[in-house]
């Protein structure tokens, strides 16, 4: 079924899918109208598109080794523009990003800027070099091209650290959602997603991984756009609200001029419970100072084009052409959602801010707003709370609180949407989380299976052998993952974005010098991974325990000094040590052009 | 110069062509955003608000496009384009 011409009937496969998905909508509705429990819809949404995701998985099992770590090399540009873009668009940008630009107006938007322009440096920079090379990972492209083992594990260290960081966020967030809807402990939630998300990977390694976030994109983006465009034309600010909203930007600029923003005392603020937040700053006036906004952009740019899942999915493409083409394709399908998140932020606010409107909760009594029934629910579910500091018995604009995945779980309930469309965001943002958590553990797993395994211990190693232990690792990880994810340590947002800065700091300069500075060697590179990696994280940990940083570093951008370290080392330690040798050079110069056989060959 | 040497060139040129657009487009117009900002700008929104909800992110999808295609085009005039169709 999968074998033969699947690649040609593709367009097909997926368009009977994408209509099957629909119309499962369609019967959810029609179910919720002759009764069926709100909880019941939840769990059919959930259950039904695993399992789709499953078979899947299932039958793009394989044996050989190309088709398990780069999908055979023969993923068409658009469907791998699909499946990258599930790849990145990870729970945080589903279910967290609205929420922050609702919260931080212009500053937060930074990630837009920086989570989308950093596909133009993978485009020119790296990814058709890459796949050229014929890597099957990204430290095998770091140990080829420089040579020896050392170089080859600093490059595995960094990709665990960063990937790593990320996956716990995204398990957390299935098991978030997998809790939710249907209504069991998180702890158990959390391996519950966990099986889910091996089920996709664990027997076609890459090819499985594939053809599932494939079809999670499409989940995923009907998720999104549905609700977006449902509560638009529901509240009358126009049918396509991304060419449409100006009025209502400026009206909620209007209101918060009207309101004011009050600050709280620190005494009141102990009463709110942890993780919700009120809204402090303007929504589009410039709220940032330049820096602050592009220091983010960059660092998120810059590690954007140093992870490794991203950067693998070009791996899987029939030509060089073919992944540059993909790299478009690919920030197309993003740009979708992305432009929409800004809209959704508007629509929730505007919605709840605005006493003009029947929705609107600013200006009420807070005895009203806490007998309203979705308040009940979601502060039940401990995403929002409201409390009279001030003592008048009106809502304050200050007074209400909501947490960051409110906005885009509870909006389309406070818009009056039917339940069905519940149970599809929760279809989406497990889809989203699904999706990335898959490609950061093969991420982790093949590098280690590949990389460490078959080519520093072991280069006889059999491929049947190989495969085994690269399934090993990948459920090792995943339980270790998830073991991790369960404890709660950090919110999901925030280690999503130090996942950023430890990949810029470690891998951005010695991919791309690799490609684009033939004298950088062997030594440079191993100290510019070495230090960027350790000067980065020390930086880190000197932010979080109190220290002051520098020109206006953050916790969220110590990326930024990381690579900037890693830079000068690899470029001091290249130089002071002799240039790599006749064969390196000419390996590099055959990089440059797409014709002509790969460096790697095709099993290797 | 060999053919592969002036190929690299010609790459090398369109990459800090593209590298050039892209920093206007994600650093360049925020270094002014708030002058920008009182502009108004496509669809009635403010001008700078509107480049981080659409007009950055559209830019680049359209700059890779574009990029892509220019570099195909210099492959194709060295002879270095791969054979067959992806």
């Amino acid at each position: 079924m999968i074998k033969g011409n699947f690649i040609d009937n593709l367009p097909k496969v997926y368009g009977i899918y994408t209509g099957g998905f629909l119309a499962f909508i369609i019967i959810m509705s029609i179910a919720e109208q002759m009764g069926m429990t709100a909880k019941t819809i939840g769990i059919c949404f959930v259950a039904f598109t695993v399992a789709i995701y499953a078979i899947i998985g299932y039958l793009s099992r394989t044996a050989q080794a190309d088709a398990y770590y780069v999908a055979g090399r023969q993923v068409p540009t658009v469907f791998n523009g699909m499946a990258t873009a599930a790849d990145w668009m990870s729970g945080a940008s589903f279910v967290a990003m609205a929420g922050g630009i609702y919260f931080k107006g212009y500053g937060y938007m930074a990630l837009l800027v920086g989570w989308t322009g950093g596909y133009v440096l993978v485009a020119s920079l790296l990814a058709p070099y890459l796949r050229k090379f014929g890597c099957y990972t990204v430290p095998d492209f770091i140990g080829t091209r420089y040579g020896g083992n050392l170089s080859r594990f600093m490059a595995v260290v960094v990709l665990t650290v960063a990937s790593f960081t990320y996956v716990t966020a995204q398990i957390n967030a299935t098991g978030t959602i997998a809790s939710v809807a249907l209504d069991i402990p998180f702890q158990y939630a959390v391996y519950v997603g966990l099986v889910s998300i091996l089920l996709c990977s664990m027997l076609g390694g890459m090819r499985g991984v594939t053809w599932t976030q494939v079809a999670q994109y499409i989940v995923l983006i009907i998720a999104y756009l549905l609700p977006v465009f449902w509560i638009s034309n529901k509240m009358g600010a126009g049918f396509f609200p991304h060419f449409m909203l100006a009025d209502e930007v400026s009206r909620i600029a209007e209101l918060e001029a009207q309101f004011g923003f009050v600050k709280n005392s620190a005494e009141n603020l102990k009463e709110v419970p942890k993780g919700l937040a009120g809204i402090t700053k303007a929504h589009s006036a410039v709220n940032a100072t330049p820096w602050a906004f592009i220091s983010l952009a960059l660092a998120m740019m810059m590690g954007t084009a140093s992870l490794p899942h991203v950067m693998m999915r070009y791996f899987t493409t029939p030509s060089v052409k073919a992944a540059r083409k993909s790299v478009g394709w690919s920030l197309f399908f993003i740009f979708l959602l992305y432009s929409s998140a800004p809209m959704l932020a508007t629509l929730s606010k505007l919605s709840l801010i605005d006493p003009a409107l029947p929705t609107g909760i600013i200006g009420k009594s807070i005895t009203e707003v806490q007998a309203i029934d979705w308040y009940q629910n979601w502060n039940q579910a401990n995403l929002m709370f409201v409390s009279d500091f001030n003592g008048n018995g009106t809502l304050e604009l200050n007074e209400f609180f909501m947490g960051g995945k409110a906005v885009v779980l509870a909006t389309p309930e406070i818009a009056g949407l039917p339940y069905v469309i519940s149970g599809l965001v929760a279809a989406g943002g497990m889809a989203a989380a699904m999706s990335t958590a898959d490609g950061l553990i093969l991420a982790i797993a093949n590098a280690i299976s590949h990389d460490v395994y078959y080519k520093i211990i072991d280069p006889k190693a059999e491929t049947a052998k190989r495969l085994v232990v690269a399934r090993v690792l990948l459920v090792v990880i995943g339980f270790a993952g998830a073991t991790i994810a369960a404890l709660e340590i950090q919110g999901i947002l925030g280690s999503v974005i130090w996942a950023f800065d430890f990949a810029m700091s470690g891998l951005f300069f010695p991919l791309v010098l690799g490609v684009w500075w033939k004298r950088a060697n062997k030594e440079g590179a191993i100290a510019g991974m070495f230090l960027g990696l350790v000067s980065g994280a020390a930086y880190l940990v000197w932010v979080r325990t109190g220290g002051s940083g520098f020109l206006g570093i953050t916790q969220l951008t110590f990326g930024i000094f990381g690579s900037a370290v890693s830079l000068v080392a690899m470029v001091v330690v290249s130089l002071m040590t002799s240039a790599p040798n006749a064969a390196t050079q000419k390996m590099v110069d055959e990089v440059r052009i797409p014709s002509g056989k790969s460096i790697l060959g095709k099993q290797h | 110069m060999s053919k592969q040497e002036q190929h690299w060139e010609k790459s090398r040129g369109l990459l800090f062509m593209t590298l050039a657009i892209w920093f206007v487009f994600s650093i360049g117009i925020f270094l002014f955003g708030a002058e920008m900002n009182e502009v108004t700008g496509p669809f009635g929104y403010p001008l700078t608000y509107w480049f981080t909800c659409q007009g950055s992110l559209g830019a680049f999808v359209i700059l890779i496009f574009w990029f892509a295609n220019r570099q195909e085009k210099i492959d194709e005039e060295f002879g270095f384009s791969e054979r067959g169709d992806d």
